[in-house]
């Protein structure tokens, strides 16, 4: 009848209704409960009253976010996002039999909701805006969701429903209805009336409905995980939640009662599937009582739990994972209590059981968490779970662990919630965008590897090629491969096992078939476990091949033996080539090159064996020879540079540790010895051949510093660049390599294992589009430094000094290997970054480094319907600087779906737009910029008429995106007004070509922050939801949309680049900020390079400082900050980064989405 | 006329390699790609035999007045003019760049081109016989 059905228009729904009756009749019985689970409820909504305190007002906003342009903070929707959600989530998934089981939670749900308001509303009169969410509902509609009038008139029907007497009369209707006993029926009819207790006992039978008794029905609870699909699992959890519901406020479901039983049933799938993740957030109370009907239901939940992540619910979710359950639960923390609520949101995400053995545990969960909802409930616990109950204790326990659940499922529910971008203008969330969590059983999440290091565009995989050219989204990964970790667990071991048809190593997602075998989770080959692995070095234990660390942690890394070499491990060589000329010598590098390498040559990574070498060029090039035993360094000069030989082969790479106190000589004199140099020419070409010949027997780095075009030699180039092209809107030129020279060498240089990195430092037109590419194909890294000048660039000179001090002392790997394996019918498609490609799924990387990334097209060859699972693995095999050869190996484990509703919930949008960035660099270079350009645009086009036209059926004006996307178009905008993108700007080449070569390289993080940086207000900081690390204490400002109608002349506004902070000062900028943190009188007498905070006693300094300290965490290279007066020059720099405004050149935000607008009527 | 059938042996002969790069697509990639890193190598090496044969073929029609013949030719060397011309930016002949080839794109471009051109140098290979064996019958 509804909407819903008509945009599901599957046909399993309409099969499903009939079933759904019966479910709805379950429902009746719940009712009965709930008016005895109000106690539990109370506790519930004091909890959450407790909880969202402060929040509320948050929420009484969210109903009116949509029009208004309050502040709305998606953490806080609670309320508004239950409705919301309600709708989207594709119940379609299921099958008939789940429909059912669906049904009535979903029924669940929205009474349930509604029934937490009415308690909220009783306690606290304030508290009724936020009920108010339910009404919030009908104001939806500007909203314009398919479901979303479904879900009003649901939220209102139930809150009828509620209000009245959680009516006899409905029981009875529901009765008949039901398929369970018929005996049952009455004797729970007439409980109802009664409170709690009537309702255990009908939860007893409800549950012999479906299972013959409680019991049995949990075994097959059990074993349907095990050994059951999702769908198996969804129903059984289903049952459990019938027998759930009378303890918690299944109440709700009385009230169902005639009218709202067919409701129910109407609301059937859409209801359920979305409230299911929805109802979830907001009912603490409903989502508890499923929840211990549930085992998978529990893990889910628990899963979202860690997805929502914002509100404390998340906290606790990460915090017990399941398998302890028992523990936890005894504990009492909420994570237990919580997994409950993630039934739900199991329900909106079928992915059901994934044959986990952790299963049981959770199955134990959800028992436990069912006591802990009805604790009154006496007879319940007793009749037949006494064993599960006991645990359970208080109601203390019970009310927070209520509390918690609230803030789960919204995520799910928020991630498909409609959003209409020309109405909604509050798009940000208050902190930077956190990586969506795959909806996957808290087993496999708490295992799954860090986004930080493995991300994929689509958290829910679609499951055929088709699905995913319907979604418009591009499925790819990002990975950090080689980043820094804090804790990496190393295994050393005779045999490293790995999958014997595919030679994927043993991860977390594997599945134990026995103690003795094991399946791939790539290619589903049965493999034996060797007697080796049957040992747990762990815990010294035998025969628990599960707990070892390789199948508990889903990033580790193997000692490798020789069976891995190719070689013996080389010991690390660098080079440095160093261009002394004239120009050189007029930028100055080379001092402070010497001084930061003398200051850091025992911090190279290395071990005794490191070798070093140096080797400077001109027109000629000079080799050092550093032989032990010399009294100074002697220099070599080699003048024939069309056919460059190395005059001495063994004393140019010297032992380092040997040779220390020449090679310090050699530094401190260099800098002198060509100051007085005249010569202009370069001959970069042969400098280059000769440090390829001089690496060619060990590998290692060549560390290139260049400050000018070479013009000698092979590989001479000339000047490109056209100065009056270079905000030509008609299409940039040259933005390809001028010859394949260094293109050739940088692949000889990759066969012989030599990375080489370039730093480039130029004052004019150096064509890095063609330098570039020594760096590119050897797997280096690319640094540049425009208009770069020791004395009339400071800023840059710090920069350079910064990063290299850290080029210096990062990790390094040599002769290093990626390979990228995915779940049989995934394809790798292309590759991005700095690499060689050796095969369609290997990586040659002469040099990793731990601060480069890699971006990975995929395609999807065959349906992948026979699995619920995709996983992904990167093994990188590499020689450490220490020269022991080490496997890194990442697992990444995503669900597969195949709504396209799953696949937008589950959308990545900076991973996505990372990922089209890398596609458009290409296609700029391959084709054309303007090509790349109309590319991106149409990627949102694309997408918004994708979701039009597939998810939400309402025809309503406007753009509507799901709200996972909703930052979609802002993000694409700020791509094409990026330098490596924008037209009509002046961008000199070499500026744009970094970019370029940036986008290929740098982490997702670094990249978002660069592409799309993050505005915070400073001088006006509370302590409001601030972070206390250690004795700190760091604001948490919130996030500001890069308009400079955010900004006001009287405040202080911080943002974060990636590699720069600015620090822009209003003209009317309070004294006390100023004098505080900048330590100047007023704003007149601020200087105008400023580049630091000074450390000020004063508490908003160290508020400032703690909080910027803290935004440096984690990031590789220290960021510099610019204080940015508004009337200084360099005001353009920062409102540059003011993406969502007008500049001379590009349109506002506003305007851009007008245009998308206009090309989707074409 | 005899030269056709030379030109057909070629004709063969270029397929021949061509096969090699298709199969190795569907080839294992983890057990053959040694081979197949060959043979791209060995592809980059052959292309511009081909185009010369090609060309020369060209030039046979053109001097024994085949203007039919020729004119059925002339697209394919007007192609391979172009796509020689936007070949990658390459100091030594070739036409595929090594870094690039791996590209799921262009390597199915490849593989489709030559599937393609096999196709037409086999159908001109008969249509040559023909020709051959009615000039040989008429005389």
């Amino acid at each position: 009848m509804y909407p819903p059905t008509g945009c599901y228009g599957a046909p399993p729904q309409q099969q499903s209704y009939p079933t759904i009756p019966a479910h709805s009749t379950p429902a009746p019985h719940k009712a009965p409960i709930t008016n005895s689970a109000h106690s539990a409820n109370y506790y519930q909504s004091n909890h959450q009253q407790q909880q969202h305190h402060h929040q509320l007002p948050q929420h009484h906003v969210a109903p009116s976010q949509y029009s208004a342009p309050s502040s709305s903070v998606p953490p806080s929707q609670p309320h508004p996002t239950l409705h919301s959600s309600v709708p989207p989530p594709s119940n379609a998934q299921y099958n008939q039999q789940q429909h059912p089981p669906y049904a009535t939670p979903g029924s669940y749900y929205g009474q349930q909701s509604y029934h937490s308001q009415q308690q909220q509303q009783q306690q606290q009169p304030n508290l009724v805006p936020a009920p108010a969410g339910g009404p919030g509902a009908p104001l939806y509609p500007i909203v314009s969701y398919p479901s979303a009038p479904g879900s009003s008139q649901y939220g209102t029907l139930s809150s009828s429903q509620s209000t009245s007497a959680p009516g006899v009369p409905p029981t009875q209707m529901g009765a008949p209805l039901h398929q369970y006993s018929t005996s049952r029926p009455a004797p729970t009819t007439a409980v109802q009336p009664g409170y709690s207790v009537a309702p255990t006992s009908q939860l007893g039978p409800t549950v012999n409905g479906q299972g013959s008794t409680v019991h049995q029905h949990y075994d097959q609870s059990h074993q349907a995980s095990l050994s059951y699909d999702s769908y198996g699992r969804v129903t059984h959890s289903s049952g459990g939640a019938d027998a759930d519901r009378p303890p918690s406020g299944t109440p709700s479901t009385s009230v169902h009662s005639s009218p709202g039983h067919h409701q129910g049933v109407q609301y059937g799938y859409v209801a359920n599937s979305g409230a299911s993740s929805a109802s979830a957030t907001t009912s603490g109370p409903a989502a508890a009582p499923l929840s211990s009907s549930s085992e998978d239901d529990d893990d889910d939940e628990e899963e979202d739990e860690e997805a929502g992540g914002d509100t404390s619910s998340s906290s606790t979710g990460s915090a017990s994972p399941v398998p302890n359950s028992y523990d936890s639960l005894e504990g009492g923390n909420y994570p237990d209590s919580m997994p409950p609520s993630n039934d739900m949101t199991n329900q909106a995400a079928p992915y059901g059981s994934y044959g986990y053995p952790s299963m049981e545990p959770a199955y134990q969960q959800g028992p436990a968490s069912h006591t802990d909802s009805s604790p009154s409930h006496d007879l319940y616990s007793q009749s037949s779970y006494q064993q599960y109950s006991q645990p359970f204790p208080n109601l203390s326990q019970l009310s927070a662990a209520l509390g918690g659940l609230s803030g789960v499922p919204e995520l799910e529910v928020e991630a498909l919630r409609p959003v209409n971008l020309l109405q909604e203008r509050n798009l940000l969330p208050p902190r930077p965008l956190e990586a969506p969590e795959p909806n996957l059983s808290p087993d496999l999440k708490k295992v799954n590897c860090s986004p930080h290091t493995f991300r994929c565009t689509l958290t829910s995989i679609p499951q055929t090629q088709a699905l995913l050219n319907k979604a418009r989204l591009p499925l790819g990964l990002l990975l950090h491969p080689f980043r820094d970790l804090q804790q990496l667990p190393v295994i050393t071991s005779n045999t490293i096992v790995r999958c014997r048809s595919c030679r994927t190593y043993i991860n977390p997602f594997v599945t134990f078939l026995d103690q003795r075998r094991w399946k791939c989770n790539l290619c589903y080959r049965v493999n034996d476990v060797p007697d080796e692995f049957m040992y747990n070095p762990v815990t010294r234990s035998y025969g628990e091949p599960h707990k070892r660390p390789e199948v508990q942690n889903s990033t580790v890394e193997f000692i490798a033996s020789s069976d891995y070499m190719l070689r013996p491990p080389q010991p690390a060589a660098y080079l440095f080539v160093l261009d002394v000329s004239h120009n050189a010598v007029e930028a100055g590098y080379l001092k402070y090159f010497c001084e930061l390498l003398l200051d850091n040559l025992d911090k190279l990574p290395g071990d005794t064996r490191t070798r070093v070498g140096f080797l400077t060029f001109d027109n000629t090039i000079h080799f050092y020879n550093l032989q032990e035993g010399l009294s100074q360094p002697q220099m070599l000069v080699v003048s024939d540079i069309d056919d460059v030989f190395i005059p001495s082969h063994d004393s140019l790479m010297v032992n380092l540790k040997e040779s220390k106190e020449l090679v310090k000589d050699l530094l401190t004199s260099l800098p002198a010895m060509f100051s007085q140099s005249r010569e202009t020419h370069s001959a970069l070409g042969p400098a280059l051949q000769a440090a390829f010949k001089l690496m060619s027997p060990t590998g290692g780095r060549v560390t290139v510093f260049q400050t000018q075009l070479p013009t000698l030699g092979a590989g001479a180039l000339q000047s490109r660049e056209d100065p009056n092209q270079r905000s030509s809107t008609k299409g940039v030129q040259h933005l390809g390599p001028a010859t394949d020279f260094y293109k050739k060498l940088a692949l000889d240089c990759s066969g012989q294992q030599i990375g080489v990195d370039l730093f480039l430092l130029s004052s004019q037109y150096a064509d890095l589009a063609s330098l570039s590419c020594i760096s590119k194909y050897s797997a280096g890294s690319i640094f540049y430094y425009p208009s770069f000048h020791y004395i009339h660039n400071p800023a840059q000179l710090e920069k350079f000094q910064r990063d290299l001090e850290r080029y210096f002392t990062r990790k390094i790997g040599f002769e290093a290997v990626m390979r990228i394996r995915c779940t049989k019918g995934l394809s790798i498609h292309t590759f991005h970054g700095n690499f060689f490609v050796r095969s369609t799924d290997l990586l040659s990387l002469a040099n990793v480094n731990p601060d480069s990334a890699f971006a990975v097209q995929m395609s999807i060859e065959d349906s992948l319907a026979d699995s619920s699972l995709a996983c992904f693995q990167a093994a990188l095999l590499y020689t450490s600087s220490k020269g022991k050869r080490r496997i890194r190996v990442h697992t990444l484990c995503l669900p597969v779906v195949n709504q396209l509703s799953d696949v937008y919930a589950g959308a990545d949008v900076q991973a996505v737009t990372c990922l089209l960035a890398n596609m458009a660099i290409d296609r700029s270079i391959s084709s054309s910029l303007s090509d790349a350009r109309d590319a991106l645009v149409n990627a949102v086009v694309d997408l918004v008429s994708a979701y039009k036209s597939n998810v939400s059926n309402l025809q309503q004006s406007g753009l509507v995106v799901p709200a996972a996307m909703r930052l979609f178009p802002v993000y694409i905008l700020s791509l094409l007004k990026q330098k490596a993108l924008r037209t009509g700007t002046s961008t000199r080449l070499d500026e744009r070509v970094f970019a370029m070569c940036e986008f290929k390289t740098q982490p997702l993080q670094q990249l978002m922050r660069m592409v799309h940086p993050d505005l915070y207000r400073l001088d006006n900081m509370s302590d409001q939801g601030a972070l206390h690390l250690n004795d700190t204490v760091v604001p948490q400002p919130h996030l500001l949309h890069l308009s400079a109608e955010r900004l006001s002349r009287d405040g202080a506004f911080l943002m974060d680049c990636g590699y720069v902070f600015y620090l822009w000062i209003g003209k009317c900028c309070s004294e006390v900020f100023i004098r505080d943190v900048l330590g100047c009188p007023n704003y007149a007498s601020i200087p105008p390079n400023m580049s630091h905070i000074p450390e000020l006693e004063t508490p908003l300094s160290e508020r400032v400082r703690a909080f910027l300290d803290w935004l440096q965490d984690n990031r590789a290279f220290s960021s510099m900050i610019h204080i940015v007066k508004d009337d200084a020059s360099a005001k353009a720099t920062f409102f540059q980064h003011l993406v969502e405004d007008r500049s001379e050149s590009a349109s506002s935000y506003y305007e851009f989405l007008q245009h998308i607008q206009q090309q989707m009527s074409k | 006329m005899m030269v056709l059938l030379l030109i057909i042996a070629f004709d063969e002969l270029k397929t021949d390699y061509k096969n090699p790069i298709d199969q190795c697509n569907t080839l294992n990639p983890t057990v053959e790609k040694v081979k197949k890193i060959k043979r791209v190598k060995i592809a980059l090496k052959l292309v511009l035999p081909e185009y010369l044969i090609h060309f020369f073929f060209c030039v046979m029609f053109f001097c024994a007045a085949e203007w039919l013949t020729l004119c059925l030719n002339l697209p394919l060397l007007a192609y391979h003019v172009w796509r020689y011309m936007s070949r990658p930016v390459m100091s030594c002949p070739g036409l595929y760049d090594p870094t690039t080839i791996m590209n799921a794109d262009i390597l199915a471009f490849c593989q489709k081109e030559g599937w393609c051109k096999l196709a037409f140098y086999l159908l001109s290979f008969f249509y040559y016989l023909y020709g051959m064996i009615y000039v040989l019958v008429s005389s």
